[in-house]
């Protein structure tokens, strides 16, 4: 699905990432840690081929990054839901509209995507504003839509990175219950985040593997957590 | 996707993918304004070298037809002298035929500069013989000779001699003009580019979303290139119209008006005006597209 082989990425000079393997099983949920700087985002953009490692090789999908055009990228994009912190919409645009967005741009816009659209809304609990425009939403709301964005395409793997940044703890914790429904539906997941405490509150709920970035390397985190 | 695809979604649309670019802007406005006015221009362009064509063709076709003999002779022996020209004339091979002017033609001739009541009686003013030719044309330089040994009095002009420059001044004009649309086209091309690049820069955050999304490159160029491509339809559209109007409203062509009123459209060339919006929305599909092309191609 997705394989990050003895990879290191480097930027305006310095070596950000190194030596840097890891397999994503399907319908695996990982967390990723790390302080602030450490990469995690980097990792994330590696994971979904926004960006391509200085050294080892990425295979999204069997296929490797550097061999794919952008057309490639484009179609791995759509298997890939991607939610990010500072989630971007298009202001001009409906709730509605945005979070069907991913269906419009593939031509999978029929009717039948659309009553799955509503009852996507009603699952992250947006299904009253369907019709506000992104700036009319709270930061937990747009984090949702982001979410259901993502979701929409059905797709294996879902990227979060630091999803509930800008939320507080009962937004986050419907956040996460939102992720973990999406991981027993099958959908493999990976959530960046510094928030230890959405960790802890997590293992309740999933078996997770929790990863941490220290050292421009990746290690498996320990009990401490 | 195919550029037989690629033209068809250009006019038939797509009601939600042209809503991923943000309607107004002032880009909006500047592509508007800016094909209006190339479109306005073009038409003042178009017309220029349309007339210039007309006239080159009207001096070409009338005067190639005609030449003038004129005749300076004592005035004892001017009648003895038009009489053999004439003579010379009837005979040689190519001539339609030939005549006299009569003093009430050459006066009238002559009136422009001299007023109507001019007593041309009492001036020696040359006889003037008009000469129709035929379709096959007559030997001018052989005429020139057989004048030379039988009407020593008479010289020939066939216009050529200032008929030739005319023509080339009024296929000079038209070229003009031609050049005038080349370089509105260009210009146009230019003013449409920035606008796409500008709205490509301001609409980062739409084209990052879209990327993020899944969004072939295709996608998100044509969102920009319909958007582009129909504004400038719609503005060129506009400026014909208005120049059209404004050349409609010139006065009309008229004998002492001269060239300047001759300005504008006859027949098929109002036809021609109805590509003016059409290349103005080709020129903006390919500046667009080439704009959007190389900005999603230097992202990553």
């Amino acid at each position: 699905m997705i394989e990050l082989d003895n990879i290191a990425y480097s930027y305006g000079g310095g070596e950000l990432l190194s030596e840097v393997s890891l397999k994503l099983a399907p319908g695996s949920f990982h967390f990723l840690t790390g302080p602030s700087g450490s990469g995690k985002t980097t990792f994330l953009k590696l994971c979904y081929g926004a960006l391509t490692p200085t050294a080892g090789q990425v295979k999204l999908f069997g296929k490797d990054v550097r061999e794919m055009d952008r057309d490639d990228h484009a179609f791995t994009r759509r298997q890939i839901g991607v939610v990010h912190q500072d989630c971007q919409f298009l202001d001009h645009l409906p709730l509605r509209e945005n979070v069907s967005l991913p269906l419009t741009v593939s031509a999978r816009d029929s009717l039948e995507q659309h009553s799955n659209l509503k009852e996507l809304l009603t699952w992250v609990g947006l299904g009253h504003r369907a019709n506000a425009l992104p700036p009319e939403l709270s930061g937990g709301e747009r984090q949702r839509a982001a979410l259901a964005r993502a979701v929409i395409m059905s797709p294996d793997v879902v990227l979060a990175d630091e999803p509930t940044g800008n939320v507080d703890w009962e937004m986050s914790q419907r956040l996460l219950q939102l992720l973990v429904e999406l991981n027993k539906m099958g959908k493999t997941i990976l959530i960046a985040t510094h928030d230890l405490n959405l960790i802890r509150s997590a293992k309740h709920h999933v078996q997770a593997r929790v990863l941490r970035i220290s050292g421009r390397k990746l290690q498996l985190a320990g009990a401490d957590l | 996707m195919s550029q037989r695809r690629k033209l068809s979604s250009l006019f038939v649309g797509d009601a939600q993918a042209d809503r991923v670019v943000p309607p107004t802007g002032y880009t909006a406005r500047l592509t508007l304004f800016a094909s209006g006015a190339m479109a306005f221009l073009t038409v003042f362009a178009l017309a220029l070298s349309l007339a210039s064509g007309r006239l080159a063709a009207r001096w070409g076709d009338e005067l190639a037809q005609s030449s003038t003999l004129r005749i300076s002779a004592p005035a004892e022996q001017m009648d003895a002298q038009t009489e053999a020209a004439l003579s010379v004339l009837e005979s040689t091979p190519g001539i339609a035929s030939a005549r006299a002017l009569s003093d009430a033609e050459q006066r009238g001739l002559l009136a422009p500069w001299f007023g109507p009541d001019l007593p041309i009686d009492s001036l020696p003013i040359p006889q003037l013989i008009e000469i129709v030719e035929t379709e096959t044309g007559y030997d001018a330089d052989g005429l020139r000779l057989r004048l030379q040994a039988e009407v020593p009095a008479a010289v020939l002009d066939d216009h050529t001699r200032w008929r030739r420059p005319l023509e080339r001044a009024a296929a000079r004009l038209r070229l003009l003009g031609w050049v005038s649309i080349g370089l509105i086209g260009a210009a146009t091309a230019a003013m449409i580019t920035l606008a796409a690049n500008a709205a490509l820069a301001a609409n980062a955050q739409v084209v990052s979303v879209l990327r993020l999304i899944g969004a072939q490159d295709q996608y998100i160029a044509m969102a920009f290139v319909r958007r582009f491509t129909l504004r400038a339809f719609t503005g060129a559209l506009a400026g014909t119209v208005l120049g059209a109007a404004a050349i409609f409203l010139l006065p009309s062509a008229q004998q002492d008006g001269g060239f300047l009123t001759g300005l504008g459209f006859e027949g098929l060339g109002w036809a021609a005006l109805v590509l003016i919006p059409i290349l103005a929305a080709v020129v903006a599909y390919f500046a667009t597209g080439a704009a959007a092309r190389k900005t999603l191609s230097e992202l990553t």
